[in-house]
């Protein structure tokens, strides 16, 4: 083959592109988060990270992650089953809505949600005679979160269950099989790996997501700042070694995904490739 | 077709469409106890949709199904005591041989000791000890077959629907496997229907063939009665590897036939000789060229031309050789002629019978 | 048996259960929001509506959200391309690395990304520091550096979009051009970039779409100048901060509206595109 012959320059011109680019572009940045959160001392990076206000915002995060994604998996468990395993009229539409909010800027999403929540939505009367808040408090962030981060599931496991085809399903139902014996037995460990892989996206954009969280929270320090809005406004008050401090932490939770993630798409291909062969 | 009271299996009357393919139109059929029946048709015929109608996979859109004296229109696959091997098997491919073929006996809370008397049987039967703990993807075609035929018949159906058994198979394997199939059905003496595009396996396995074409049902007979009698033009055309001719009248021994008449032949209903050989019917030989030879393993097979047709015949190996270009002697045995649309009638060569006699 | 038959009968079981939770939250979480941006776009005055999207500022804000996506986006796409190729073709120490890395983006928060990148890339910081001294050219508060967070955010569309085609496609193929008596630009250009082009033009929209809306990332190193480098969800932002919803759905309105009929083409060139390959659409 010409191309491999002729194409050890060519080659290692290539890799090192990609390598300086990547290393500019990506791996810079988080050697500078770490390095500026650790620069004048471990003390330092400490007493910023258990900051009183630092740790209500990671706790919240904590919780909107959670919530979030307990929510966004029953949901795309129960929709990529509906949408790979009958057929029905409107299954197009369904799909295409279900994809809709990765097109959405995230500023756009937090907009919906003002309008449909807000003081001038028809909801608002009602909503204020319950008593319930939703924009600017948590329930309007948990709901922003899930809004961007909802396909995020369903799209890991759609394409393993299309791939899986229905004929065991099928089988399984013939021979008397209930839903749940069926999707224990036989659905899950087909997409176990995309499922976790998908969890792993959702709690990654769950943790970081800025822009429509942004929107609802209010920004009330303590209350409904996350750790993202917290950053946001240690970075505005020129508190730079807090803000990449508290960032150090959504470095370290990133470095786990990545390699999380490598992790499982191993184990995918692998058991995907023991499925198929 | 058996009287309406012995059939085991009947479809009354069935019609299926598919957005605006019509997959079954007016099927009906019935089919003993106990028998082996073979769907065949080609690709796009109805005969996978008649099959998962009967196992409950789809819907008739009219029409009834009846399984042992009852409609089970509206009873559910899992509920029709049928057992029914998919056509890639779709074996679980996360569980072992062993969890494959208890899973009907499991999911329906048998007894465990129940079970796994059950499913010992079943690999002794199927002959797949050792293997028990192995899973679907360690294991050969021909073993995964057998493991689905296992898992099919776990849970004592009364009727077992098989769609296209063999076609995941090497073509080796696939020789041997037609008879296993063939002598375990018998063996377990239960009623089972398989489909299939292969006539060959058809003729081979079925004790009863149902030929469906565009949604209907052909014919329905015996291997030997579909092969040597085709009722209708298309089962004429499709078994065999016959060639057309649509000007049958001028060939010697056909000349009574009606201009209009279309004819097929099959290779074996055509006798080659070279000219230096002496024919059988000297004065009913038609003169032909040969266009090409090709060598097919056990025989040679001849494609001549006569009358402007290009006729298909075999030669035995053993034979003098005949070279492309030659020209032979071509003597057809039989026809099957039919009009469109009308019964098939076997028509032997007419001077079969009288010139016979000088030879003999 | 009458000749009407009842509902259609589905042999694996959890159709209305799995419908019913889906429609339902479908409707909760994306429809009604959506539904109450159309009414409440209903109730907008169009003459309010054109005024709003092009005031001076409001236009500067598309052209610099515009110029920006795309530029990033054509730089996502090479770069995109390059390391795909290299992940899948090469192999070299630190490849795993490489693979790993390459999704940080979808892994670290936005916001972290926007401060790391903004204090690299100002005249007194490591990256930013080099191209000042070297070339004269500022990144950060310019239009430069908000191409520059486009692109940290847009790479892994590109890669992971590119990736599995790249990895499908047969040796053979490029054999059958090499015997063809092709050589191996040739090939390259006329064997396998044909080949891969969908899936490089479907991560480029995606890198380009997302772009458009990008906020987090984008909003610390932009350094917000009116006319300058103020970007179009900046603008929905600062009208939302000051409650008037009326001009941030207007805005958001046109965002939308492009953001589809970009999608919408790339589905387009899909789908034709699937149609040469398979004959079906």
């Amino acid at each position: 083959m010409e191309i491999r012959k002729n194409s050890g320059v060519l080659k290692w011109a290539l890799i090192g592109i990609s390598a300086v680019f990547l290393t500019v572009m990506l791996i810079l940045p988080l050697i500078y988060v770490m390095y500026t959160a650790f620069e004048e001392g471990i003390g330092v990076f400490l007493a910023a990270v258990t900051d009183e206000y630092a740790l209500k915002a990671i706790g919240l995060t904590v919780r909107v992650t959670v919530l979030t994604v307990i929510i966004n998996t029953v949901f795309g468990i129960f929709a990529s089953w509906c949408i790979t395993r009958f057929s029905f009229p409107g299954k197009k539409v369904i799909s295409a809505l279900i994809d809709l909010p990765l097109t959405v800027s995230p500023i756009i999403a937090g907009l919906i949600y003002v309008l449909t929540f807000g003081r001038q939505s028809i909801l608002y009367p009602y909503l204020q005679g319950a008593g319930i808040k939703i924009i600017f408090a948590v329930p309007g962030i948990v709901l922003a979160t899930i809004f961007v981060t909802f396909p995020f599931i369903s799209r890991e496991i759609i394409p393993v269950l299309n791939a899986q085809g229905t004929d065991e399903e099928e089988a399984a139902a013939l021979m008397g099989a209930g839903g749940f014996t069926i999707f224990r037995r036989i659905t899950l460990p087909h997409i176990k790996w995309a499922l976790l892989y998908g969890i792993v996206l959702c709690t990654a954009r769950a943790m970081g997501e800025f822009g429509a969280v942004s929107v609802l929270s209010g920004h009330l320090r303590g209350k409904t700042n996350t750790m993202p809005l917290y950053i946001e406004l240690l970075y505005q008050g020129y508190d730079f070694t807090g803000a990449f401090a508290v960032s150090a932490i959504l470095v370290l939770m990133a470095v786990v995904i990545l390699v999380l993630r490598s992790v499982l798409e191993y184990k995918g291909a692998k058991s995907g490739e023991q499925a198929h062969k | 077709m058996a009287g309406e009271t012995e059939n085991y299996v009947e479809l009354r009357h069935i019609n299926k469409t598919f957005k605006n393919y019509k997959a079954s139109d007016d099927i009906h059929f019935g089919i003993e106890k106990g028998k082996l029946v073979g769907l065949l048709g080609p690709s796009g015929s109805g005969k996978t949709t008649i099959l998962r109608m009967i196992a409950g996979l789809e819907t008739a859109d009219s029409g009834d199904i009846v399984i042992d004296g009852r409609v089970v229109n509206d009873v559910a696959a899992s509920k029709r005591g049928i057992g029914f091997v998919f056509q890639n098997y779709a074996l679980f491919r996360y569980m072992t041989v062993y969890d494959n073929i208890a899973f009907g006996l499991t999911v329906n809370k048998c007894k465990k000791s129940d079970i796994k008397k059950r499913v010992e049987e079943l690999i002794e039967l199927v002959d797949l000890k050792g293997l028990e703990r192995r899973y679907p993807s360690q294991l050969s075609g021909g073993q995964r077959q057998r493991v689905a035929f296992a898992r099919a018949l776990a849970p004592n159906p009364e009727l077992l629907l098989l769609d296209e058994p063999f076609a995941a198979i090497d073509a080796k394997v696939r020789q041997e496997l037609r008879s296993w199939l063939r002598e375990m059905i018998t063996r377990v003496g239960i009623t089972s229907i398989f489909v299939t595009h292969d006539q060959d396996e058809a003729i081979e396995v079925a004790d009863e063939i149902i030929i469906t074409n565009r949604g209907r049902i052909e014919q329905i007979g015996s291997p030997g009665d579909i092969y040597s009698a085709p009722k209708t033009a298309f089962v004429a055309e499709f078994m065999g590897s016959p060639t057309r001719i649509s000007n049958i009248s001028e060939f010697k021994g056909y000349e009574q036939l009606d201009r209009t008449i279309h004819a097929v032949v099959r290779p074996e209903n055509v006798s080659v000789t070279k000219k230096t050989e002496k024919s059988r019917y000297p004065a009913s030989v038609e003169h032909g060229i040969v266009e090409r030879v090709l060598f097919r393993g056990r025989e040679l097979e001849l494609a001549v031309r006569v009358h402007g047709v290009l006729l298909t015949a075999n030669r035995r190996l053993e034979e003098a050789r005949i070279a492309e270009g030659e020209a032979v002697d071509v003597f057809i045995y039989r026809v099957y002629a039919f009009h469109e649309n009308e019964e098939v009638q076997i028509v032997d060569n007419a001077n079969v019978g009288t010139e016979n006699l000088f030879y003999i | 048996m009458g000749e009407r038959r009842k509902k259609k009968k589905r042999v694996i079981p959890g159709f209305g259960l799995s419908i019913g939770i889906t429609v339902t939250m479908l409707g909760l979480i994306v429809v009604i929001p959506l539904c109450s941006l159309i009414l409440f776009s209903a109730q907008l005055s169009l003459p309010g509506f054109i005024e709003t999207v092009t005031r001076p500022r409001v236009l500067s804000s598309y052209l610099v959200s515009f110029q920006t996506a795309l530029a990033a986006a054509v730089v996502d796409a090479v770069m995109g391309l390059i390391i795909a190729w290299v992940l899948v073709r090469y192999d070299f120490p630190g490849k795993a690395v490489m693979n790993g890395i390459i999704e940080l983006p979808f892994a670290l928060p936005t916001a972290v990304a926007g401060i790391a990148l903004t204090h690299l890339t100002t005249t007194n910081g490591w990256v930013g520091g080099f191209f000042d001294r070297m070339f004269g050219i500022r990144i950060a508060y310019t239009r430069l550096g908000i191409t520059v967070a486009l692109i940290f955010i847009g790479i892994p569309f590109v890669v992971r979009s590119v990736c599995p085609v790249l990895e499908k496609i047969d040796l053979q193929y490029e054999e059958a051009a090499n015997i063809l008596g092709a050589n191996s630009r040739q090939t390259l250009f006329r064997v396998i970039l044909p080949e891969i082009t969908p899936a490089l033009l479907a991560g480029f929209t995606m890198s380009f779409a997302r772009g458009l809306g990008e906020y987090g990332s984008v909003v610390f190193i932009a350094g917000n100048m009116p006319y300058e480098t103020e970007i179009a969800p900046l603008m929905i932002m600062s009208e939302l901060q000051e409650f008037d919803y009326a001009s941030a759905t207007s805005i958001a309105l046109v965002m939308l509206l492009t953001a589809f009929v970009i999608l919408l083409a790339n589905a387009a060139i899909q789908s034709r595109n699937s149609k040469i390959v398979s004959g079906i659409s």
